[in-house]
């Protein structure tokens, strides 16, 4: 979780990345931003994030991400 | 039948009373003959194509479903239950093999007959240029709206590959969601996930829901006829004749094109969500006020919405998560350096995403680099983020200020007019002319003055500046308080008034119809 | 929604569209052109159903009708009464369901159909159609006229909710406009359109060399129609080639409608050939160098054919008559004032300023 909160902190925007759970929805995370955080979970983690998996619900919040990192490394 | 020629009124009224006449469970039956007839009269030939993209829709989507349907039978069976952790693995990735032949196969297809039609000529041009080969062309008609059902089918079948949602087993109901007529001019491009929620539900008359969809029919209209079909004479003669109008009329032609591009599409989709709403389907909006817009990348987000968002769930994203990228970008890291690397994968789609887009638009360069431009755009606004945000800081005063924004919204409103000014002259080399010329020939005293040769009359000015007017006000309205119907809801009989005066406004002032030439009717005896 | 609401929308919904039906009509009258001056051929057509007496001859064609007789010399010198239904370019099927319709206002012995006309066997010219056929009040033969006249890019509907079609003239509205949307003045005398004017002929054009001289096949179905129609009523057709030099009237048409008046027993007089005999004068008789007949070519012309419609079909004097001899009164009245008005401007100006566009004189 830390690590995931890390990366997010790296994007350099204006939000509170521990709380917001509306990241796609509100458009706080343009498609840029949520390619390079798909980058930097598949390189910190080591797993394919795949296509299927990349749609907002997966990346609302920190939180949102875990679970998908972590059900993708249990596969 | 286009949405303004008379046959298609008469076609919604007949559908309209129908449609709330017949037993509920029929509705969506009622839809999909409304649908054969809508497209009979674009000509039959588009039926085959049409019948062709929902045969392999269908038949692969049910394919897939079965296959996924009998994997997880077989998983949670007694006998699946028994395989070891390998053996469940080796079981899903097998299974998941052969859905996905059924799936390249399917995307192949029907992208097989979009990309024929659409771009064997382009192909054969450039082939011909590039080798100063003397290919003949061909003569295959588009098929209506091929481009949008296309993509919407497409859109279902990498759904159910992707397992979010089910296959349809009725082969009907998958044509209706191909078919569903509003959508097929100009989209939106809808999920099925979405659209399909209320598509082939059933529906009561609901007396509120039905007076929006007809204001907004209206609206529709309102904007289509009376600003931009006017608004069309001049961008055509200004367009049509780049040698003679260039500089100032280069502006005044981007700027009409602005407007009459705003008034047409978003007229056309409102049209569109406004029949839907009165048959009780809920379609996804498909921009909410564009030219409101800071920066480009915000545009694409507001404007056409439905092929943005496909071309970044189905293109983009799937591209920037490729194996072949995620590799490439792993050996820049290594090899050139960690900051380019880590941009490579998002560059590279990006790039590629904008190309195929300008693609989508239409089979010629003007439309490729008009895609590319976007690109370089909207990548050195994200390049430039750091830079802003420092920026941002320091001048938070001014950056907050209304001036600023104001700044902010007409430079990317002249970014987007100057964009699309390839899309105006459908040339490259004339378009680039066309742009630099506005620095170069200081003729704004003159434009000016020819206004009135344009084809436009002092009249169409004012009719055109009025529309023009109303629906900046109305999405300033929309901007602050949300859904204007509703503001229009509670004042009693305003929706009333309001609609009569539209109507008439719309009959007298629309450019429609044989138009009235007075020189025509002098008698000509020879 | 509570039942009093519902009722209020009900009641909303009802005057909405009453008001838009009514507004739709009044602005289709306001903005319909109404060829008060300028072109007047357009308001030809709906002057026919002003008339209160019964014709005994009724012309159906084009300018080379309404141009090139004069129904009140004939009425004059002869007490025939005529009315012309033309029109400009009037193509064979608009001169078929205008007779249709003729035929039941009125009860003609005989009908004089000019064959110029059968040369075109499609649709030629919107506004040509809407001149012809806007003035005709809706019934079947409207429909039928409408139907077989379209050119592609027309919709039957406009024709009949005239707004659509003509709501582009907003802006271009005039006084005219306003003054005439509910009536209009007369513009010919019996049908007749007459120009005082004098431009002699010159040298007329070479007759263009035709690819086909094929008279089409609509056009004589159109003509059979037409005889049938007179046949059934018990009116005498005759076919007529009114002597206006130009358009060239081909030897091959010609000889087509011969066959054709043979085949049935029909009349065909080509005026053509007969110009001397009908006194006919191209340095005086044509306000347009030989294209239509001025007021003095008319009036020979009238005369001549007056003489022939008494002497050979038999038409009555009805100049005993008191209730034809008032309503004639006034057509003579008023075109005698109509030949004083046009002379009056033609000393004023040098051309005739109300009749034309101005640009042609």
């Amino acid at each position: 979780m830390d690590e995931i909160l890390e990366i997010l902190e790296g994007l350099d925007l204006d939000v509170d990345f521990e709380t917001c759970d509306t990241l796609v929805d509100d458009g706080i995370l343009a498609s840029l931003d949520i390619v390079s955080i798909i980058a930097e979970l598949s390189e910190e983690f080591d797993i394919t994030i795949p296509a299927r998996d990349i749609v907002p619900e997966n990346f609302n919040s920190a939180e949102a991400m875990y679970a998908m990192v972590r059900r993708l490394m249990d596969e | 039948m286009l949405f303004t020629s008379y046959g298609f009124i008469a076609f919604l009224i007949v559908l309209f009373a129908l449609y709330y006449l017949i037993p509920k469970r029929f509705q969506w039956i009622l839809l999909l003959i409304a649908d054969a007839i809508f497209y009979y009269c674009a000509g039959w030939q588009g039926l085959v194509f049409m019948a062709a993209t929902v045969i392999v829709a269908w038949a692969s989507t049910n394919l897939m479903g079965k296959s996924l349907a009998q994997q997880k039978a077989y998983l949670s069976s007694p006998s699946g239950k028994e395989l070891s952790r390998e053996e469940r693995k080796a079981f899903k990735k097998e299974k998941e093999k052969y859905r996905k032949r059924i799936f390249i196969l399917a995307l192949v297809l029907d992208l097989g007959i979009l990309a024929a039609l659409k771009y064997t000529n382009f192909l054969i041009n450039n082939v011909n240029s590039l080798f100063s080969a003397k290919l003949a062309g061909v003569d295959w008609v588009l098929p209506l709206g091929i481009s949008f059902y296309t993509f919407q089918t497409v859109s279902y079948i990498i759904d159910v590959y992707w397992e979010k949602v089910e296959a349809e087993k009725n082969i009907f109901r998958v044509a209706l969601f191909t078919s569903f007529f509003p959508l097929l001019i100009q989209g939106p491009i809808s999920r099925y996930g979405e659209l399909t929620e209320t598509l082939f539900a059933e529906h009561k008359a609901d007396f509120k829901q039905i007076s929006f969809g007809l204001q907004r029919i209206l609206w529709g209209y309102f904007k289509k006829l009376v600003i931009a079909d006017r608004l069309l004479v001049a961008v055509t003669t200004l367009c049509g004749d780049p040698a003679t109008y260039t500089g100032a009329y280069v502006f005044l032609g981007a700027m009409f094109y602005a407007a009459e591009l705003y008034a047409d599409f978003t007229g056309g989709i409102d049209i569109t969500i406004g029949i839907a709403q009165v048959l009780g389907v809920k379609v996804q909006e498909n921009f909410i006020r564009p030219y409101f817009s800071r920066n480009i990348a915000e545009y694409w987000r507001r404007w056409h919405i439905s092929m943005g968002t496909w071309f970044k769930d189905y293109i983009f994203y799937p591209l920037s998560v490729a194996p072949w990228l995620l590799k490439l970008s792993k050996k820049a890291r290594k090899s050139i350096s960690d900051g380019f690397g880590r941009k490579l994968s998002v560059y590279v789609s990006t790039i590629i995403t904008w190309f195929l887009t300008g693609l989508w638009h239409g089979a010629a360069w003007n439309f490729v680099v008009w895609g590319l431009l976007n690109a370089v755009f909207i990548l050195a606004g994200e390049e430039y983020k750091p830079v802003a945000t420092r920026f941002r800081t320091k001048h938070e005063r001014l950056v907050g200020s209304f001036g600023y924004r104001i700044f902010e919204t007409l430079r990317t409103f002249l970014l987007v007019s100057s964009f699309r000014i390839l899309d105006c002259y459908r040339d490259v080399a004339v378009s680039f002319k066309a742009f630099f010329s506005v620095f170069t020939d200081f003729n704004w005293g003159s434009a000016f003055g020819n206004l009135l040769n344009i084809g436009l009359t002092a009249g169409d000015y004012l009719v055109a500046g009025i529309g023009v007017v109303m629906m900046f006000t109305v999405s300033c309205v929309q901007e602050k308080h949300g859904e204007v119907r509703e503001l229009i809801w509670q004042r009693k009989l305003l929706p009333y008034v309001l609609f009569t005066l539209l109507t008439i406004g719309i009959l007298i002032f629309g450019a429609y119809g044989v138009g009235y030439d007075s020189a025509q009717f002098i008698y000509n005896q020879f | 929604m509570t039942k009093t609401k519902s009722k209020v929308h009900i009641l909303a919904i009802v005057c909405v569209l009453i008001f838009v039906a009514a507004a739709v009509w009044l602005l289709g009258k306001l903005l319909q052109p109404k060829y008060m001056s300028g072109v007047l051929e357009g308001a030809m057509t709906a002057e026919y159903y002003e008339e209160t007496t019964n014709h005994d001859v009724i012309f159906i064609g084009d300018c080379e009708v309404y141009e090139n007789f004069s129904p009140v010399t004939m009425w004059e010198e002869y007490g025939i009464t005529s009315y012309i239904r033309g029109s400009a370019q009037q193509l064979i099927w608009q001169s078929y369901y205008l007779l249709e319709e003729a035929f039941e206002l009125d009860s003609p012995k005989v009908v004089v159909y000019n064959v110029q006309a059968m040369k075109y066997s499609e649709p030629q010219s919107e506004a040509y159609n809407r001149m012809t056929i806007d003035g005709m009040p809706l019934s079947s033969h409207k429909v039928g006229a409408i139907k077989a006249s379209m050119t592609e890019d027309e919709d039957f509907i406009s024709y009949l909710i005239p707004l659509l079609r003509y709501h582009d003239r907003w802006n271009e509205i005039s006084s005219e406009d306003f003054k005439y949307m509910f009536s209009r003045d007369s513009v010919t005398v019996s049908g007749y359109l007459m120009r005082s004017d004098v431009k002699p002929m010159g040298k007329l054009p070479s007759a263009p060399v035709l690819e086909d001289y094929t008279i089409g096949d609509t056009c004589w179905e159109y003509l059979d129609k037409i005889r049938e129609l007179c046949d059934e009523n018990g009116a005498t057709l005759i076919l007529i080639k009114s002597p206006s030099q130009w358009p060239y009237w081909y030897e091959e048409w010609d000889e087509q409608i011969c066959d054709y008046a043979e085949k049935y027993g029909i009349d065909y007089l080509n005026m053509l050939p007969l110009t001397e005999e009908i006194g006919i004068d191209w340095e005086t008789d044509t306000y347009d160098a030989g294209l239509h007949l001025n007021v003095y070519g008319a009036e020979k012309l009238g005369h001549w054919f007056g003489g022939i419609l008494c002497s050979e079909y038999g038409l009555e004097d009805h100049r005993g008559d008191s209730e034809l001899a008032a309503a004639w009164g006034e057509k003579c009245d008023a075109y005698h004032a109509l030949y004083d008005a046009q002379q009056a401007e033609l000393e004023e100006y040098g051309y005739l300023k109300s009749w034309t566009l101005g640009d042609k004189a």
